[in-house]
């Protein structure tokens, strides 16, 4: 556990020394900020998104908003931006060999390196909450939400319901980066492993839209960053929220587990 | 007390490549063990199996009596070193990289940073980022990186290649100072001269094979020496060469006949050919220097000796 710690802290540390990473946090917050000045702009909000229609009588829409546009593609480039890095990029300068080469274990190492992944993936999402509710606040202030089953749901209580729509969108990007793991430990450079941890999510949303496919649909992990909407109906929707829970849990739990099986056997022959 | 190192015969493919063939290597307490071989012998491959970052596809590694595979991090306790080029986090500082490692490691590692900086002479330069590090600096840096660990084996794998001279010197002198307070270094090298100047034991590798395993001093009399013969008759000698037992490369040229032999051979030789009435005007050895012996293990074409899968690989 100490050595998970270890590895945790310094992986940190790593991360706030890299460009990249900020690259990742530069796109959760500008995104969000693009967003908002469009909007205002045009004094136009988006109408074929859930809450785009809002924008413009409550600030707490824009955060919704910028939740079913973040599924796409922004939270799993951002995660696997990190998560497909955090081992292929040591494969490739030839540093895996230095920190494995002292008293810690590889499985430490990994769980210290996948913690690191998800930390940064949750500080980008808070990121993108706060970037977006500000802007809301700003340009639309914050009023009462008209709810997905068309009630009216006060501010205080938005708020909450946004929080906990952050939480459970949280739950698929770990998914995406425990697959990112996955890719990280088997390329043998980060860029590869970047890019198969976003196709393979494209490839997902394409399955879901395919004909004849529906029925897997509701088990793809791209499918769960909608789950939040059952926080939006009245009463809740807890349905599509618990099923998200497990769904997520079997793709996290299966990918982590094939990530630390390759990432103990595996020879570290480069570098 | 368990060997140091202790490795039974190790294998190890890449594909057709059989990189490391069979090879047992005994490094006992307070060695200096030079592993020698030209370009592809396997020197890394083992290296790389005795930390424990490959595992090899048969035998088996002891550390101290402990297994890498079964025991992880754990067989490498009093173990540093590294293969190729050390590496680290460019976008850290030097001493940052060490601050990481020495977490790594646990114990009382941090507090040896500053006297491991001192030994290699970075302590002026620990704040730099390693990006700007030139190829000496982080050699030097990465046996910074081995001592933090207070090792008492240390594997370097080939650590003067790429120094300027008084970088090589230094090396040198540092490995030296090392072996004087007990280490046990394992140190791989191609250059002859650096294991020799270094080394009590040398192991020497080709194609994947130990060809010869043992003191500097029995690898210049297992050679034997090569003989010049010159006789009243010639021709009989030659007859007399290539029959008589003990002798190997019977040849002749420039008016001699040449042959290797160890010296027994070479006495009964003599009465032999004094039996046969030859008479001897000229009986003359020619001992090999290290660096001819070096050569004749290692590139000599003996089919038994050229391993199965490279050769397939080769043409
Ligand atoms: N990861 C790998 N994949 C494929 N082949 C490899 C790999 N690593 C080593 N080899 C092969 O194994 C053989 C031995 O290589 P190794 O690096 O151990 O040699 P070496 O003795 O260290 O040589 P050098 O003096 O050049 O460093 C070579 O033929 C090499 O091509
Ligand atoms: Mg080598």
């Amino acid at each position: 556990m100490s050595g998970t710690l270890t590895v945790y802290r310094w992986e940190l540390r790593k991360l706030l020394s890299q460009k990249r990473t900020y690259i990742g946090l530069l796109f959760a917050t500008a995104i969000p900020a693009i967003f908002v000045s469009t909007v205002a702009a045009r004094n136009h909000g988006p109408q074929d998104v859930p809450f785009g229609r809002y924008v413009l009588e409550s600030g707490l829409a824009v955060p919704l908003v910028l939740l079913t546009f973040g599924a796409y593609w922004l939270f799993p480039l951002i995660t696997a931006l990190v998560a497909g890095d955090i081992v292929a990029s040591e494969d490739h300068n030839g540093t895996l060999k230095t920190i494995l080469t002292r008293s810690l274990d590889r499985a430490p190492i990994f769980a210290g390196k996948a913690l690191a992944a998800c930390t940064y993936a949750f500080v980008a999402l808070v990121a993108m909450a706060v970037v977006s509710l500000a802007g809301g606040a700003i340009i639309s202030g914050f009023h009462p939400l008209v709810s997905l089953s068309g009630t009216t749901v006060s501010t205080g209580h938005g708020l909450v319901l946004i929080g906990a729509s952050f939480l459970v969108y949280f739950v698929p990007i770990l998914g995406i980066a425990a697959i990112g793991l996955v890719f990280s430990t088997i390329a043998r450079n980060s860029a590869g492993a970047v890019v198969a941890t976003l196709m393979l999510s494209f490839v997902l949303q394409l399955v879901a839209i395919l004909p004849g496919l529906g029925g897997i649909k509701p088990y793809l992990l791209t499918n769960q960053f909608f789950a939040w909407h059952g926080f939006l109906r009245t009463p809740t929707d807890w349905a599509p929220i618990t099923h998200a829970l497990w769904v997520c849990a079997i793709w996290i739990a299966a990918s982590l587990a094939a990530g630390v099986v390759v990432f103990v056997r595996r020879d570290v022959a480069g570098g | 007390m368990p060997a140091p190192v202790e490795a039974r015969g190790l294998v190890k493919r890449y594909g057709e490549i059989v990189a490391v063939d069979h090879v047992d290597l005994t490094v006992a307490a307070g060695d200096v063990y030079g592993y020698l071989g030209p370009n592809g012998a396997g020197k890394t491959t083992s290296l790389r199996m005795l930390l424990g970052l490959i595992k090899p596809n048969e035998g088996s590694v002891r550390l101290f009596g402990r297994d890498p595979l079964v025991e992880g991090a754990r067989a490498l306790q009093g173990v540093a070193g590294f293969v190729e080029e050390p590496r680290f986090y460019p976008y850290l500082s030097a001493r940052k990289n060490l601050e990481l490692l020495a977490a790594y490691d646990g114990g009382g590692a941090r507090e040896r940073i500053d006297s491991v900086l001192d030994i290699v002479e970075l302590r002026d330069r620990a704040k730099d980022k390693v990006r700007g590090y030139s190829h000496g600096m982080r050699q030097r840096l990465g046996i910074a990186g081995a001592l933090l660990r207070d090792p008492r084996l240390l594997l370097l794998d080939e650590p003067t290649t790429g120094l300027d001279p008084a970088g090589i010197r230094d090396m040198r002198d540092l490995v030296r100072r090392l072996a004087e307070q007990g280490m046990t270094i394992v140190l791989s090298s191609h250059i002859l001269a650096e294991v020799e100047a270094l080394c009590d034991r040398v192991g020497i590798l080709r194609r994947g094979r130990v060809v010869f395993e043992g003191a500097l001093s029995e690898l210049r009399s297992a050679g034997g020496g090569t003989y010049a013969l010159r006789t009243t008759d010639q021709r009989r000698a030659l007859e007399l060469c290539e029959a008589h037992a003990g002798l190997s490369g019977v040849r002749q040229d420039d008016g001699a006949v040449r042959f290797s032999a160890p010296e027994e051979a070479v006495a009964s030789l003599s009465i032999a050919l004094g039996d046969a009435d030859v008479g001897i005007l000229a009986l003359v050895p020619h001992m090999p220097t290290l660096e001819e012996l070096f050569f004749d293990v290692t590139e000599s074409d003996e089919a038994d000796r050229a391993p199965a899968g490279a050769a397939q690989a080769g043409s």
